[in-house]
C-alpha cells in the first residue's frame, strides 16, 4: 500500500509546513486526507468541510498552489507522484491552520452591493422574465456562484490591491446589473466603478481558470467595465 | 498567504506578464527614444552620427527586441480592447496565440530585412 | 480621486490604446521599410521634413502615447509598490508632461 507524503500548513499568519504520512487510497480525495490527518494523526489540525459532496464551497484550500474544492479533488488528479501540500486559501487572514477568516470577502459583496433590491411587493403581479432573454442569460451565466472564495484566493489584484472587490463580489453585482426587476442599479455601478472596482481587473483570468462552478467573472467584469463606463460618461456615476 | 507561480502557469497569465513587461520596457525606452530623434535638431550630422553607431550586431539586436515588444504589446492590447469591450467570448486562449504568433511575426519581418 | 474620475481615466487609456494601435502598426511598417532600404539621416530627414501629413500624424502619436503610458504606469507602480493616492497621481501627470514635452521636440526636429 503506497503512503502520500502530505505537508500541512499550521499557525495563523506565522507558522510551517509539517509533514505527515497518510495511506493512499483509491478514489481519495483531498478532504479525505485533511481528515485523516485531523481524526487519526493529529487531532489538533483545524480545517473546515460541510456537505463534502461540492454543494457549500466550505472546504476550500490551496491544494500544490491551486484554490481547490477538496471534495472534489481527487488525490490520484493532483498528487505530485506521492506528494501533496495543503494550504488555507490566499488572500485572507488565517484563522489557524486551514481556516481563514472570510469576513472581508463578504464585507466586499456588500460593498459591491451584491444583494438584491426589488420594489414590488406580495400583491403585486410576478415579474415575467424571459428565460432566453439576454440580459436573463447573462444573470443565468453567473447566478450559480454560492460564495466558496476560490476565486477571491486566485486572483492577484486581490493579492496587489487591497480595496479591489474582487471577482466574486463584482460577478454577483453583474447578475444583478442584468436583473430586470431590480432598482438599485445607479447605486450599484457607482459602487463597483474605479480603481477598487471592475477597472481594477487586468484578465489575468486566475478566477476563471480556478472556479469549481466553471463561472466566468472576468466575463463579468468585462461588462461591468462597459456600463460603468457608459455611466460616467453620462455623469450618472455620482 | 500568498500565490505562487502553480497558480499563475495559464495562457492568460502569461499574456498579462508579456504585456506588462513590455509596457515597462517600452516606456522606459521612450525618452531615450525621443531624445535620439531630437538630435536632428542639431543637423543632420549628428543624426548620422548616431545611425552608424546603431549599425552594430549589438544595437540590431536591441532594435530587434524592441521591435518584438512593441509588436507584442500592441497585439496583446488589441487582445485585450476586444475583451473588453466586444461581447465576452471564450477565444481568450486563440486570442493570445493570435498575438504571440502576431508578435514573432513582426521581429520577424524586421530581422529579415537586417540580413 | 474620485471613482468617476477613475473611470475616466480608465477610458482614456483604451481610447488612446485604439489610437496608438493605428499609429504603431504604420509606425513598425515604416520602421521596416526604412531599415530595409538603409536609409541614411539626410535621406529619412528629406522625405519627413517635407511633410505635413507626416507631422500632424507623429504629434497624434505623441499625444496618445502621453496619454497610454502615464495611465498604464500608475497601475503598474501602485501594485508592485502600494504607492497609491495623491502623490503617486501627480507624479503621473508630470510623466505624462514630460513625455509630451519630449515627444513634441522630438517630432519638430524630425518633422518640421
Amino acid at each position: 500500500m503506497s503512503v502520500l507524503e502530505v505537508s500541512v500548513w499550521r499557525g495563523g499568519e506565522s507558522g510551517c509546513f509539517q509533514c505527515y504520512e497518510v495511506p493512499r487510497l483509491e478514489s481519495q480525495t483531498v478532504l479525505d486526507v485533511v481528515s485523516h490527518i485531523q481524526r487519526r494523526i493529529d487531532p489538533t489540525l483545524a480545517y473546515r468541510y460541510a456537505c463534502r459532496v461540492g454543494m457549500c464551497g466550505s472546504c476550500a484550500m490551496t491544494v500544490n498552489g491551486r484554490a481547490r474544492w477538496t471534495c472534489r479533488t481527487h488525490v490520484a488528479k493532483v498528487a505530485n507522484g506521492n506528494r501533496l501540500d495543503i494550504a488555507p486559501l490566499a488572500n485572507l487572514p488565517v484563522v489557524r491552520d486551514l481556516v481563514t477568516d472570510m469576513t472581508e470577502f463578504f464585507d466586499k459583496w456588500q460593498r459591491a452591493r451584491g444583494c438584491f433590491r426589488g420594489d414590488k411587493t406580495r400583491r403585486d403581479e410576478f415579474a415575467r422574465v424571459p428565460p432566453e432573454s439576454p440580459q436573463r442569460k447573462a444573470v443565468d451565466e453567473g447566478i450559480e456562484c454560492i460564495g466558496c472564495g476560490v476565486c477571491y484566493s486566485a486572483c492577484d489584484v486581490v493579492s496587489w490591491n487591497p480595496d479591489y472587490l474582487g471577482p466574486a463580489a463584482l460577478n454577483r453585482a453583474w447578475t444583478l446589473v442584468n436583473d430586470v426587476r431590480d432598482t438599485d442599479n445607479r447605486a450599484r455601478l457607482a459602487a463597483v466603478a474605479g480603481d477598487a472596482g471592475c477597472h481594477a481587473c487586468h484578465t489575468h483570468m486566475n478566477c476563471t481558470e480556478r472556479c469549481p462552478k466553471q463561472l466566468t467573472p472576468t466575463g463579468a467584469i468585462s461588462g461591468l467595465k462597459k456600463r460603468v463606463l457608459v455611466a460616467a460618461l453620462r455623469g450618472e456615476l455620482d | 498567504m500568498r500565490n505562487d507561480f502553480r497558480a499563475r502557469n495559464h495562457p492568460a497569465y502569461w499574456a498579462f506578464l508579456v504585456h506588462r513587461f513590455s509596457g515597462l520596457l517600452l516606456a522606459l525606452f521612450l525618452p531615450l527614444h525621443f531624445w535620439v530623434l531630437g538630435q536632428a535638431l542639431q543637423g543632420e550630422a549628428a543624426l548620422d552620427d548616431f545611425l552608424r553607431w546603431t549599425e552594430q550586431p549589438s544595437v540590431k539586436f536591441a532594435e530587434l527586441l524592441l521591435v518584438v515588444l512593441l509588436a507584442a504589446h500592441m497585439t496583446g492590447g488589441i487582445r485585450l480592447l476586444m475583451l473588453e469591450f466586444l461581447a465576452w467570448r471564450d477565444w481568450q486562449k486563440s486570442l493570445a496565440a493570435a498575438a504571440a504568433g502576431l508578435s514573432l511575426a513582426a521581429g520577424l519581418l524586421f530581422l529579415l530585412n537586417l540580413v | 480621486m474620485r471613482s468617476r474620475s477613475q473611470v475616466l481615466l480608465w477610458g482614456a487609456q483604451r481610447a488612446s490604446a485604439a489610437v496608438l494601435a493605428v499609429c504603431v502598426l504604420v509606425h513598425l511598417v515604416t520602421i521596416v521599410y526604412a531599415t530595409r532600404n538603409g536609409l541614411s539621416a539626410a535621406e529619412i530627414l528629406g522625405r519627413t521634413r517635407d511633410s505635413s501629413l507626416w507631422l500632424a500624424f507623429y504629434l497624434a502619436f505623441v499625444a496618445a502615447v502621453a496619454v497610454h503610458a502615464p495611465i498604464g504606469l500608475r497601475a503598474l507602480v501602485s501594485e508592485a509598490t502600494g504607492w497609491r493616492g495623491r502623490t503617486l497621481d501627480l507624479c503621473i501627470l508630470f510623466t505624462g508632461l514630460l513625455l509630451a514635452a519630449w515627444g513634441v521636440r522630438a517630432v519638430w526636429s524630425v518633422f518640421a
